[in-house]
């Protein structure tokens, strides 16, 4: 599955990254608009029906020229009202950004959402689903025109400790100087690595689980190295779930408020 | 190195969040303006998350947080590294008078060249059916203009009844979305590196050209002139336009003698393209409403010199507005003028 990153890095030094949307989640999000256009499109058809009343005519030219006022005027009015977002972008969480990292201009939105009469020749998006397949930053050709790109903010699930990490003595908590040290030199995948195998250990076959927390447990000894007294009649398994509940218990402990939206 | 990380969190948290406020507050009120001393706080706000970041990077715990924090610089980054102008308030009647006119100007090339297309294809449509009439069904393929044009104006000139009695609005606004759609897609298919504009523009001048040369051909130039004159001084130039537009974007996409990398160049571009695409749209309706009102309308019910002279008057000061307007103000156009210099060397 296609994963590409936006990367940007500040005049300061600072690199940020956000996730690009796939063709597929982009799709669901427009199925998604096209059930709201539709929708509004029923309300708008009732009150048609009021007007035939008084001008078959004029109710007629309300109708078709309220379909193409709507189904063009609503990415743009979402997007910009809600920046960079749509209806089905918000279930999703896709957002629309500018794809240096710029604030978002109305000229862009405009721009973005124009174009999808290109896009969606010959039917279903097909030229844009096939050419933000193909491009490296998945984007369609709206996005090409408009410097845009369409970012994912997945809801990050708190990995469910408790059935973990059972409350034993950790004796590697002993050393908070050399917790602090592990928490640095592991990478944010090392640590996902570790925790996914403690998740998934009662799939293992019973050879493969030691020998892949012995591994583990290798590697994670290589990056901090613990006093004996510390590690010494730790079974590997027990030794990778020390390293886990060091790395992420600090947060979940702290009963720290949520920051973030 | 971060020893306590409940203790880093806890402490740099309120900076955290009063960026956050800060940003809510420029994103909900656009047209607010900061002081000196709130834009000196929001650079140093942005430049110490921006460092918890860099802190909290590589730091294996704590996905939410770093997540939090990218979103929260990006944001923050996006506010102060903009240099593009903000539009704080739209006038209408400057766009329209200034802003459009003005755009056209500048890109004017792009609008002879589109106009060159469409000249081609209409001598090519006229010569086609000149010499081979049979291929009228191929060139024309509208039903209501397979008839003979002589027996059409007989019947025209001859009819009792309005045919759109009733119908003129819908007529209309048919007539308006469906251009109007024609010419979003003539603009679209500049991304085509301009094949698809020019082939739409090569198209619609075919089936004008092929119009005029069977009309003329049966001795009907006077009625062509006034059934088409009213609506399509107006119409045709939109759907021109919509082809400069087109033909700026692939410009823009190809980039000849340019090294200025593509962004840019789109970048560069893209408020035009939507200033002259709203044109389009506001001459459409323009034309739309004229098609559905008047140019179905021909003698004894409307005189043809008066649909003719309409026709000329309104084709002069579309001239007169595209050549003239806003020229004694900002010649070059606000945004030609302001590119930022951070953005032309980027």
């Amino acid at each position: 599955m296609k994963t590409a990153t936006l990367q940007i890095r500040t005049p300061e030094g600072i690199v940020f990254s956000q996730s690009l949307a796939g063709p597929v989640t982009r799709f669901l999000a427009w199925f998604v608009d096209v059930s709201c256009v539709l929708a509004i499109m029923v309300c708008v058809g009732y009150l048609a029906v009021v007007l035939a009343l008084i001008s078959s005519g004029f109710a007629t030219a309300f109708y078709t020229l309220a379909y193409f006022v709507i189904s063009i005027a609503y990415g743009i009015a979402c997007e910009w009202g809600w920046r960079g977002q749509t209806v089905g972008k918000r279930l999703l969480r896709l957002r629309v950004v500018d794809a240096e990292g710029l604030r978002l201009q109305f000229n862009q939105v405009v721009t973005r959402n124009l174009l999808r009469f290109i896009d969606a020749l010959p039917v279903f998006y097909f030229v844009g689903g096939v050419v933000c397949w193909l491009h490296p930053r998945c984007q369609r050709l709206g996005d090409i025109a408009a410097n845009t790109l369409v970012i994912r903010n997945p809801r990050l699930l708190e990995p469910d400790l408790d059935q973990l990490l059972t409350g034993k003595f950790n004796s590697l908590r002993q050393y908070p100087h050399l917790a602090a040290r592990l928490r640095q030199n592991l990478s944010p995948s090392e640590a996902a690595l570790g925790l996914q195998a403690l998740l998934r250990r009662d799939e293992f076959e019973p050879v493969a689980r030691i020998e892949l927390f012995a591994a583990l447990a290798e590697h994670f000894r290589a990056k901090v190295e613990f006093p004996p007294e510390a590690t010494d009649g730790i079974a590997d398994e027990q030794y990778v779930r020390n390293v886990v509940d060091v790395i992420y218990r600090t947060r979940t402990d702290a009963k720290l408020e949520r920051v973030g939206a | 190195m971060i020893i306590d990380l409940q203790r880093f969190v806890a402490s740099e948290r309120p900076c955290w969040a009063e960026l956050e406020r800060m940003l809510d507050k420029l994103e909900q009120e656009p047209n607010a303006r900061m002081s000196l001393e709130q834009i000196q706080r929001f650079q140093i706000l942005f430049e110490r998350t921006a460092a918890d970041l860099a802190k909290l990077t590589t730091f294996s715990s704590e996905p939410e947080t770093r997540r939090y924090l990218e979103h929260l610089v990006a944001r923050a980054y996006g506010e102060i590294h903009e240099t593009r102008e903000r539009r704080r308030r739209i006038f209408p009647l400057r766009w329209f008078f200034e802003t459009l006119p003005q755009t056209f100007r500048r890109h004017v090339r792009a609008f002879w060249l589109s106009l060159a297309i469409t000249l081609a294809g209409c001598a090519f449509g006229a010569l086609a059916l000149s010499l081979d009439p049979e291929a009228k069904s191929v060139l024309m393929p509208f039903s209501h203009l397979q008839q003979d044009p002589a027996q059409r104006v007989a019947q025209e000139e001859k009819a009792v009844t309005d045919r759109l009695a009733g119908n003129k609005s819908s007529f209309s606004t048919f007539l308006m979305t469906h251009n109007t759609k024609v010419s979003i897609l003539t603009l679209a298919m500049g991304m085509t590196w301009g094949v698809g504009t020019v082939v739409l523009l090569f198209y619609n001048g075919v089936i004008l050209g092929a119009v005029a040369a069977d009309y003329v051909a049966a001795g009907q130039t006077k009625f062509l002139l006034g059934w088409l004159l009213p609506h399509g001084v107006v119409e045709i130039p939109a759907i021109l336009i919509a082809g400069q537009a087109g033909l700026i974007l692939a410009g823009a996409l190809i980039g000849w003698g340019s090294r200025v990398p593509m962004r840019t160049r789109l970048r560069r571009v893209t408020g035009d393209l939507v200033t002259l695409i709203f044109g389009v749209g506001l001459l459409l309706v323009w034309a739309g409403f004229i098609e559905a009102f008047l140019s179905q309308y021909h003698e004894p019910v409307v005189p043809y010199f008066a649909k003719i002279a309409f026709g000329l008057v309104e084709l002069l000061l579309l001239i007169l507005y595209l050549s003239f307007s806003g020229s004694g103000r900002n010649p070059l156009g606000v945004r030609e003028a302001s590119v930022p210099v951070q953005e032309a060397a980027r």
